[in-house]
C-alpha cells in the first residue's frame, strides 16, 4: 500500500516565499539600483501648463552648465520620426512636445547630464515661451460648444470626441424599462486616482554603438510587448532590442505603458553613445503617468413589483486625457466595462460609452482594474444598494433573489459574456455569517435610535480576468496568449520561465509550486525567472489578474507535456509499458509494484544518460497558452461605519471579504493580494484623488495632496473563502490580484450610504471625504 | 566638503556638496542601495533608516547633517547569514510582496521593539504609520513585527 | 527634487551661529530638525545662499518646570515633548498636540523651535503657543527679547523673528491654580496637515473660568488666536450655554479659505465643534489637577 511522500509546496500550500532573501537585505534589484559604466542620467522638462501653444525654447543656457552632455527637445526628436509615438489604443502621443502642450506635466525637453543633480540644475535653465489656451478639463467641457480642439495635430479631428461604443440590446431594454414597475438611477462619477506604486518609473538605455544591440532595463510590466512596439516605433531590428524588467516595486497598471521618458533616453543613448538612465520623481508620475478611472456614469436599473430585475441601462463618458492611450485589448474601447451587470441575472441591458480628450495627463485603464471592471463593479454595486434602500428590501436579500444562480453556470450575461463558474450565494451567506449580520442589523438599529450614525455595506461583486482568448484579446494586434518554458537538468532541478512579469505577486514561489504539483520537483529545486526577453518565451505581461490564468495554465501544460516525456523515460528505465505505469506525486510506479519505481529525479538524470533508442534528449519544453475563456472570480464584501456627526469623519468598525477565485495555488499569498486590494480600495473609496481647478493645474501631484492610507487608518479585514474552481483553467484557479479593488470601494461606499440613508442621503462620490460627509448631514440639519 | 559618519558599525566617509540627501550619499556614494526612495514630499518613508537608533527619512536629511553620528540601513540587520528576528518574521509572515518598502517598515519594527518589546497592535500600527505599503495592506507587517516580538521573548 | 547649491555651516556654538547671522542676514537659513527646511530646499521653493545647522547645538532641548512655569528649549524634539513625563497634567497639551504632529518619523527628528519659525499657518505648535500665551525668547549677538505668542506670528511663514535672531525657548507662566488643555486636530490621514485643528487652554479657579486660551490652526493666514471667544469665557462658569457660544465666537474668528479639505462653511463649523470639544476636555482635566 503506497502512500503519497509529502512533497513541499505542491498546490494549496502556504509556502514561505523563495523570493524574500534579497529583499530582507536589502539586495532586491530595482531599477534605480542599477549603475552601468560611463553611465549618464536624464531629466526631463515638463510644461506648467494644461494648454499652451509653444512658441519658443531656448537652451543654450542648460546645454553650457556643468556636466551636461546634450540638451533633447521635440525638435530633435521630430528629426529622428520619433516626436510622437503609437499608444496602446491605435492614438498617438507625443514623445516631446513640437506644436502644443496638452496637460500640466508633458514632456517638453529632456536633459542628459553626468549626475542627476546637474540634469536637475541644468533643466531649470531651460526657457520656454507659452502662449496660454484655455483649457478643457471634464468630458462636459470637452463637449461644450467653442470648446478647443486638443487635437489639433490629428487630421480630420474636429472636436474632442475619441469614441464611442455600445454593448448589449438597445431594443429588449428598451423595452423592458418601458413595462418595469419600478425605475432607479444612479448617476456617479468615479473619480481619477493613481495607482502610485511606491516604486517609480524608470529606465536606464543602453545602445551599444559598436555591437549594435539596445540593452534596456525598464520598469515594464510587459517587456516583450514593448520590445515589439520598440522595434515598430524606433526601426531598430528586435532581435537587437533587450529589454529586462528587474524587480519592480509595484505596478498595479502604472508599469504597462510606454512612457516618453523611456523613448528619450532610447533616442538620447543612441545618440550619445552612452547608456542613459532615466528614474522619474513621485510629482512626475503622479501628473504624467497611467491614471486610472474617471469615468462619469449613470446607470438605471428596471425592476419589477416582487424586486426583481429586468433590465439595466449604463451611459458612461470617459475622461481620457490629451492622448487616448490605455492599455487595454484593442477591441474594447472601455475595457471590459460591459461586465456591468454584474452577479446578477439581468435579462437584457445596454451600455454606451463616449471618451473624449481633455486637457489632462492620457491614461484610464490602470490601478488594479482589471480594464475598467472597477468602474463597472462600482456602479452596479452601488445602484443595486441604492435600489435596495429605496424599494425598502433588505441589502442582502435584493442581492440574493437576484443573483445568477449556482445551476445556471456556465451564464451567459446580456452583454455576451461566458461566466465559467460561480456559487454566488454561497459567498454571500459566508460573508454575512462572518459579520454576524442579523445581530449586527439589529445593533445598527439600536444605535440609531441613541442617535448614532452608523451603516452596513454590501457589494457582492463579479469580476473577469485572464485576458485572454487571442480571437477577442490582443494588445496592438498581439494575442494575449502567454508562455511558460520548463528545463530540467540532470540532477533533477529546474529552471521555469515565463512571459509575465511579476511586480510583488510572488510568481517565484506560486508558479514553482505548479511545477511541484505537477512533475513531484520540491518547490525549492525550482528557479523561475521573468523579465529578460532575450531568455523568457514571449508573453504579455502581468496585469489584469493574468497571470495565473493564463501564465499559470501554460506551466501546467509544459509541466504536464515534460510528465509525457518522463514516462516514457520511466518505462525505458523499468521496463515495463506506459500503460502500467502510474504516477504517483513524484515518481512513476509500476501498478501492483511499488519497489518498482523511479523519481522524476531518476528521470531527468537518465533524459541525459540513458535514454530509449531514437529518443531526443533532454526534458524540457514550451507551451503557449490560448485561453478558451476568462476566469470569473468574485466574491461577496461587507463593512461596518461609524460616522462622526461632528465633523463628518467615517470610521471603518469592521470590514470582512470573502473571495472567491477558484483553486488558490498559495493561499498566503492570495491572501496578500486580498489585504493589499482591500487597502488601496479603502483609499480610493475615502482619499485618492487626483482634481483639476479650472486652469487645469493639477491637485494631486504629490503624496501631500495624493493621500495614501497609513497603518493606521487602515482597518483590520476579516478574510473568508469560498472555492468554486474554473471548469476549463488546467488547475481550477482564477485570477484573483484585482478582485479586492474591484469589489470593495463599493461596499465602503455602501455602508456610508446605509449609514446615511435615515436622513435621505442617497449619494456620496468618491472620495468620501468628512467634508462631503459633513455637508450631507447638514443638509438634513444634522449636527452635533 | 568631507563628511564621515558610522554605517552599519564601519567608519564612511565621502567628500559631498552640502545638498546632497543623506539617502543620495547612501545609494550613490556608498553604493549601499537598500535604502529606497519613494517619493519628493517626504510623505512615503521608504528612505527610511536609523540614526542614532531612531527612525527618520533619509530624503530629508543632508548627509552632512549627520556628520559623526550613526546610521542603521537595512542592509546592517542580518548577522552574517543570520536573519534579524524582524527579517525573520517578515519572511514567516509574509510581510513583504515588491520589497520597496520592506527596509523601512523593518528598521522601524526593530526600532520600536528595541524601546517597546511587547508593542500592541495599536502601537505597531502607530509606529509604521510614517511608511507607506501599497502592496500588503500591512496586516501581514503588522504580524511580522509580532513575530519577532514574540521570538525575542517578549509576550 | 534636490536642492540647489548652498553653503553650509556647522557652528558649534549659539554664540558663532549668532555671529554667522549677524553677518549674512537674508542670505543665510537657519536650519535646526530640517523637517521643514529641506522640503522647501528639495522644491527650490527656498533657495539660501547659506544654511546655519544649528541641529547639533546642546543645551537648547531641555523641558524644565521651576515655580510652575515651564521652559522647553527650541531644539527639543517633537518626539521628546511626546515622551516627556513631566509634560502631564496641567501641561498635557504639550504631548497631545505633540502626538499629532506629521508623522512618527518626522516627530524624531523635527524640533518645536524649529516648527513654530516656520510659521506655516497650519503649524500646530503656533496654535498651542497662542492658546498658552507663551513667551518666545529670541536671542542674537546684540542680547535677547522676549517676544509675546500674540505678536509673533505676522502673516504665512512670516514671524516677528529678525534675521540676525534664533529663538532659543519657550517660556509658558502658569498660575498654580486647577489648569488643563487639550488639542483637537482633524486630518484626513496620518501626516497630512490639519484641515483644522484647535489648541485649547484653560485655568479654573471657584468654578469659573480663570484664564482661557484658544489657537486655530489651518483656518487663516497665520495660527489665530481666538480673542474673542477667550473673552466670553474669563470670569464665567463653563456651562455647556457658555461653552456653545464661544465656540461660535471662535468660528466666527476663523478665516479658512475652501479647497480640497473642504468648504470655509465646513472647515467654520469644523472650529466649533472643536472648541466645544477641547473646552470640555480642558475643563475636565482642570478640575482633575485641582489641589
Amino acid at each position: 500500500m503506497a502512500t503519497a511522500t509529502h512533497m513541499h509546496g505542491r498546490i494549496g500550500e502556504s509556502i514561505k516565499r523563495k523570493e524574500d532573501a534579497r529583499f530582507l537585505r536589502g539586495k532586491g534589484n530595482y531599477l534605480d539600483d542599477f549603475v552601468l559604466p560611463d553611465m549618464l542620467e536624464m531629466a526631463i522638462l515638463r510644461s506648467p501648463h494644461a494648454h499652451a501653444r509653444i512658441k519658443s525654447i531656448d537652451t543654450t543656457a542648460a546645454a553650457a552648465m556643468p556636466g551636461v552632455i546634450a540638451v533633447v527637445t521635440g525638435e530633435l526628436m521630430a528629426q529622428h520620426k520619433l516626436a510622437w509615438m503609437p499608444t496602446l489604443s491605435g492614438d498617438t502621443q507625443a514623445v516631446l512636445a513640437t506644436d502644443k502642450v496638452r496637460f500640466q506635466g508633458q514632456e517638453v525637453a529632456a536633459v542628459i547630464a553626468e549626475t542627476r543633480y546637474q540634469a536637475e540644475d541644468a533643466r531649470d535653465a531651460i526657457l520656454v515661451d507659452y502662449e496660454i489656451l484655455p483649457a478643457v478639463t471634464s468630458p462636459e467641457g470637452a463637449k461644450a460648444a467653442g470648446a478647443p480642439v486638443i487635437r489639433d495635430d490629428k487630421e480630420g479631428q474636429k472636436d474632442n470626441h475619441i469614441y464611442h461604443w455600445e454593448a448589449g440590446n438597445q431594443d429588449t431594454t428598451q423595452a423592458a424599462f418601458a413595462s418595469a414597475h419600478k425605475v432607479v438611477r444612479l448617476t456617479s462619477f468615479y473619480p481619477r486616482c493613481h495607482p502610485a506604486p511606491l516604486e517609480t518609473c524608470g529606465c536606464i538605455a543602453d545602445v551599444n554603438g559598436a555591437t549594435g544591440k539596445a540593452t534596456i532595463y525598464m520598469t515594464s510590466q510587459a517587456p516583450h510587448a514593448i520590445r515589439t512596439v520598440f522595434a515598430l516605433v524606433t526601426g531598430l531590428p528586435e532581435q537587437q532590442i533587450r529589454i529586462i524588467s528587474p524587480d519592480i516595486g509595484g505596478g498595479f497598471g502604472n508599469k504597462v505603458p510606454v512612457y516618453p521618458g523611456y523613448v528619450v533616453a532610447t533616442a538620447a543613448s543612441l545618440l550619445i553613445g552612452r547608456p542613459v538612465k532615466w528614474v522619474e520623481d513621485r510629482t512626475e508620475n503622479l501628473i504624467s503617468t497611467g491614471f486610472a478611472r474617471d469615468f462619469h456614469m449613470t446607470g438605471d436599473l428596471a425592476v419589477d413589483k416582487n424586486g426583481k430585475m429586468l433590465a439595466l441601462r449604463v451611459h458612461l463618458d470617459s475622461d481620457n486625457g490629451a492622448f487616448f492611450s490605455d492599455a487595454q485589448p484593442t477591441k474594447f474601447k472601455a475595457g471590459l466595462f460591459h461586465i456591468v451587470t454584474g452577479s446578477y441575472d439581468i435579462p437584457t441591458a445596454h451600455v454606451t460609452a463616449d471618451g473624449y480628450y481633455t486637457n489632462k495627463a492620457p491614461g484610464g485603464v490602470a490601478f488594479r482594474c482589471s480594464f475598467r471592471v472597477t468602474e463597472a463593479s462600482y456602479l452596479i454595486e452601488r445602484l443595486v444598494t441604492n435600489a435596495a434602500i429605496e424599494l425598502g428590501i433588505d441589502q442582502a436579500e435584493f442581492r440574493m433573489r437576484n443573483f445568477i444562480k449556482p445551476e445556471q453556470f456556465p451564464y451567459t450575461s446580456a452583454t455576451g459574456w461566458v461566466y465559467d463558474s460561480g456559487d454566488y450565494p454561497k459567498a454571500m451567506d459566508v460573508a454575512l455569517q462572518k459579520l454576524g449580520y442579523d445581530e449586527l442589523r439589529k445593533d445598527v438599529e439600536a444605535r440609531r435610535k441613541k442617535g448614532e450614525v452608523t451603516g452596513i455595506g454590501i457589494a457582492s461583486f463579479t469580476e473577469v480576468v485572464g485576458a485572454g482568448h487571442g480571437a477577442d484579446f490582443d494588445i496592438l494586434g498581439l494575442r494575449m496568449f502567454d508562455s511558460a518554458e520548463l528545463r530540467v537538468h540532470p540532477t533533477g532541478k529546474a529552471l521555469l520561465r515565463m512571459g509575465v512579469k511579476s511586480q510583488g505577486q510572488g510568481h517565484e514561489t506560486t508558479f514553482a509550486q505548479i511545477v511541484t504539483e505537477e512533475l513531484g520537483i520540491p518547490a525549492a529545486d525550482i528557479a523561475v525567472e521573468e523579465g529578460d526577453t532575450d531568455t523568457a518565451p514571449y508573453g504579455l505581461g502581468t496585469y489584469a489578474s493574468r497571470s495565473t490564468p493564463v501564465a499559470g495554465a501554460a506551466t501546467a501544460m509544459v509541466a504536464r507535456k515534460l510528465r509525457d516525456k518522463a514516462r516514457k523515460i520511466a518505462s525505458h528505465l523499468l521496463e515495463a509499458d506506459e500503460e502500467d505505469l502510474e504516477w504517483r506525486v513524484s515518481k512513476f510506479q509500476v501498478k501492483g509494484s511499488p519497489d518498482r519505481s523511479k523519481t522524476i529525479q531518476e528521470i531527468a538524470f537518465a533524459a541525459y544518460t540513458n535514454l530509449p533508442e531514437g529518443m531526443e534528449a533532454g526534458l524540457e519544453g514550451v507551451h503557449y497558452y490560448d485561453p478558451p475563456n476568462m476566469t470569473y472570480p468574485f466574491g461577496t464584501y461587507a463593512v461596518v461605519v461609524d460616522i462622526d456627526k461632528g465633523t463628518g469623519q467615517v470610521k471603518v468598525r469592521r470590514m470582512v471579504a470573502v473571495d472567491d477565485c477558484g483553486v488558490r495555488i498559495n493561499p498566503m499569498i492570495v491572501e496578500g493580494q486580498i489585504h493589499g486590494g482591500l487597502t488601496e480600495g479603502f483609499g480610493i473609496a475615502f482619499m485618492e484623488l487626483i482634481t483639476f481647478d479650472s486652469e487645469g493645474n493639477c491637485i494631486g501631484s504629490n503624496f501631500t495632496d495624493y493621500l495614501l492610507p497609513t497603518a493606521w487608518e487602515t482597518p483590520r479585514f476579516e478574510l473568508g473563502e469560498t472555492v468554486t474552481p474554473s471548469p476549463h483553467h488546467p488547475l481550477g484557479a482564477k485570477g484573483v490580484g484585482e478582485s479586492a479593488t474591484v469589489g470593495s470601494p463599493a461596499a465602503y461606499v455602501n455602508a456610508v450610504i446605509d449609514a446615511l440613508s435615515p436622513y435621505g442621503i442617497t449619494n456620496i462620490d468618491m472620495p468620501v471625504g468628512p467634508d462631503k460627509v459633513w455637508a450631507a448631514l447638514r443638509s438634513k440639519g444634522v449636527t452635533e | 566638503m568631507k563628511v564621515s559618519m558610522k554605517v552599519n558599525g564601519a567608519e564612511r566617509s565621502g567628500d559631498v556638496e552640502p545638498r546632497v540627501l543623506l539617502v543620495d550619499f547612501l545609494r550613490s556614494n556608498l553604493r549601499q542601495t537598500g535604502t529606497h526612495i519613494g517619493c519628493d514630499t517626504s510623505g512615503c518613508g521608504a528612505c527610511t533608516v536609523l540614526l542614532d537608533g531612531e527612525p527618520v527619512k533619509s530624503c530629508t536629511m543632508l548627509a552632512v547633517q549627520v556628520q559623526g553620528r550613526s546610521i542603521t540601513t537595512v542592509e546592517g540587520l542580518a548577522q552574517g547569514a543570520n536573519l534579524s528576528p524582524i527579517q525573520a518574521g517578515f519572511h514567516e509572515e509574509h510581510g513583504l510582496q515588491c520589497g520597496f518598502c520592506t527596509p523601512g517598515m523593518m528598521l522601524v519594527g526593530t526600532a520600536l521593539l528595541e524601546r517597546n518589546p511587547h508593542p500592541s497592535e495599536d502601537e505597531i500600527r502607530w509606529a509604521i504609520s510614517g511608511n507607506i505599503c501599497r502592496c500588503t495592506g500591512y496586516m501581514n507587517i503588522v504580524k511580522a513585527i509580532q513575530h519577532a516580538a514574540v521570538a525575542a521573548g517578549g509576550k | 527634487m534636490f536642492p540647489a547649491a548652498f553653503d553650509y555651516r556647522s557652528p558649534a556654538s549659539l554664540d558663532e551661529a549668532l555671529g554667522l547671522l549677524s553677518e549674512q542676514g537674508d542670505a543665510a537659513k537657519v536650519m535646526a530638525g530640517g523637517q521643514s527646511l529641506i522640503p522647501l530646499l528639495k522644491l527650490r521653493f527656498a533657495q539660501p545662499a547659506m544654511v546655519v545647522d544649528i541641529g547639533r547645538l546642546s543645551g537648547m532641548s531641555g523641558v524644565s518646570r521651576n515655580n510652575g512655569s515651564l521652559r522647553i528649549g527650541a531644539l527639543a524634539r517633537h518626539v521628546d515633548i511626546e515622551r516627556n513625563k513631566e509634560l502631564g497634567g496641567a501641561w498635557a497639551i504639550f504631548p497631545e498636540t505633540a502626538h499629532w504632529i506629521a508623522d512618527p518619523l518626522v516627530r524624531n527628528q523635527g524640533t518645536i523651535g524649529g516648527s513654530i519659525c516656520h510659521a506655516d499657518p497650519s503649524g500646530d505648535w503656533g496654535s498651542v503657543m497662542l492658546a498658552l500665551s507663551a513667551d518666545l525668547v529670541a536671542r542674537s549677538s546684540k542680547g535677547e527679547r522676549v517676544i509675546h505668542a500674540a505678536d509673533f506670528f505676522k502673516g504665512p511663514f512670516e514671524t516677528a523673528l529678525r534675521p540676525d535672531e534664533i529663538l532659543t525657548e519657550v517660556r509658558v507662566a502658569s498660575g498654580s491654580k486647577s489648569a488643563g488643555g487639550a488639542y483637537n486636530k482633524l486630518e484626513r490621514k496620518v501626516g497630512d496637515f490639519a484641515t483644522v485643528a484647535v489648541a485649547v487652554q484653560v485655568e479654573l479657579e471657584g468654578g469659573k473660568v480663570s484664564k482661557a486660551g484658544i489657537g486655530l490652526t489651518a483656518v487663516g493666514p497665520m495660527n489665530i488666536k481666538a480673542v474673542a471667544a477667550e473673552k466670553a469665557l474669563v470670569g464665567r462658569e463653563p456651562t455647556d450655554a457658555v461653552v456653545a457660544e464661544a465656540a461660535r465666537l471662535a468660528a466666527e474668528a476663523a478665516e479658512p479659505k475652501s479647497d480640497v479639505r473642504g468648504s470655509a462653511e465646513f472647515k467654520k463649523d469644523i472650529v466649533r465643534v472643536f472648541v466645544q470639544r477641547g473646552l470640555k476636555t480642558a475643563i475636565a482635566r482642570a478640575k482633575g489637577v485641582s489641589a
